[in-house]
């Protein structure tokens, strides 16, 4: 699935990183722990979260993760939206909740990005 | 082949923990380590950082690249673990609140620290500090 598919079904706002909305994603993760992320999580996944400091683009970006989706419209503040730009990292916001984000994902054919 | 790059990070400085890591990880692709190892060294590193933040009164970060591996050497001077065995168990944390606020302080920090190293060490002694070794083979 493209990364513009993503927003498109979650009605997203593009926050930063616009020019990766053409790349591809094959998983996804949801989960407001970042530990959890750090362990659980495959690469080359987009992340979906209520979380929105700036350790969760620190976590994205070692974990080699392609992108961000805020939940429950969360908004950012304007470092971590500078911090992400500088990045060049995709992050989004939706208005969904975690569990409607997901599972909209999931039934259009994005899988979990479980590693185990 | 042979790059050492130091680091030091600050007790409860969640603003900009992380840093380290994010440098860590670009010199590891400067130096053109594949993306494999790359991510295994930063997630390692990245969890040690972050346990310097949360539980340590301030610690640095080593990164050593030579021919055959790289080492991240990750030592803090307190207050030292009391019970290691307990540490190293899945889910046991000590994190305070500011740290479970930023999605840290699952009790999986050290654990992940060791399934993504190929070699794992790590001493401490109350009072002392912890030094924690991790090899990545190349």
């Amino acid at each position: 699935m493209k990364l513009s598919r993503v927003q498109e079904l979650l009605e997203a706002v593009v926050l930063s990183g616009e020019s990766h909305l053409d790349d591809e994603v094959l998983t996804g993760f949801g989960c407001d722990l970042m530990s959890d992320v750090l362990c659980f999580a495959r690469e080359d996944a987009v992340l979906l979260t209520g979380l929105i400091n700036k350790q969760v683009l620190n976590t994205v970006d070692m974990a080699n993760m392609n992108s961000i989706v805020f939940v429950r419209n969360k908004m950012p503040s304007e470092d971590v939206i500078k911090m992400a730009q500088e990045m060049n990292l995709l992050v989004m916001s939706t208005k969904y909740i975690l569990f409607e984000a997901c599972g909209m994902l999931y039934a259009n054919g994005l899988k979990g990005a479980h590693l185990r | 082949m042979s790059y050492e790059l130091a680091f030091e990070v600050e007790r409860g400085d969640f603003e900009t923990a992380g840093g380290a890591s994010r440098k860590i990880k670009k010199t590891l692709q400067q130096l053109g380590i594949s993306s494999k190892i790359i991510r295994k060294v930063s997630i390692a590193g990245y969890e040690g950082e972050m346990n310097l933040a949360i539980h340590s009164w301030g610690g640095t970060i080593l990164l050593e690249v030579a021919e055959t591996e790289i080492i991240l050497t990750i030592q803090d001077s307190g207050p030292g673990i009391p019970d290691l065995h307990l540490a190293m168990t899945e889910g046991w944390s000590t994190a305070g609140v500011e740290a479970r606020r930023m999605g840290f302080g699952a009790g999986m920090g050290l654990p992940n620290m060791d399934r993504n190293a190929d070699h794992f060490e790590i001493e401490s002694k109350v009072g002392n500090g912890t030094k924690i070794l991790m090899k990545f083979f190349l």
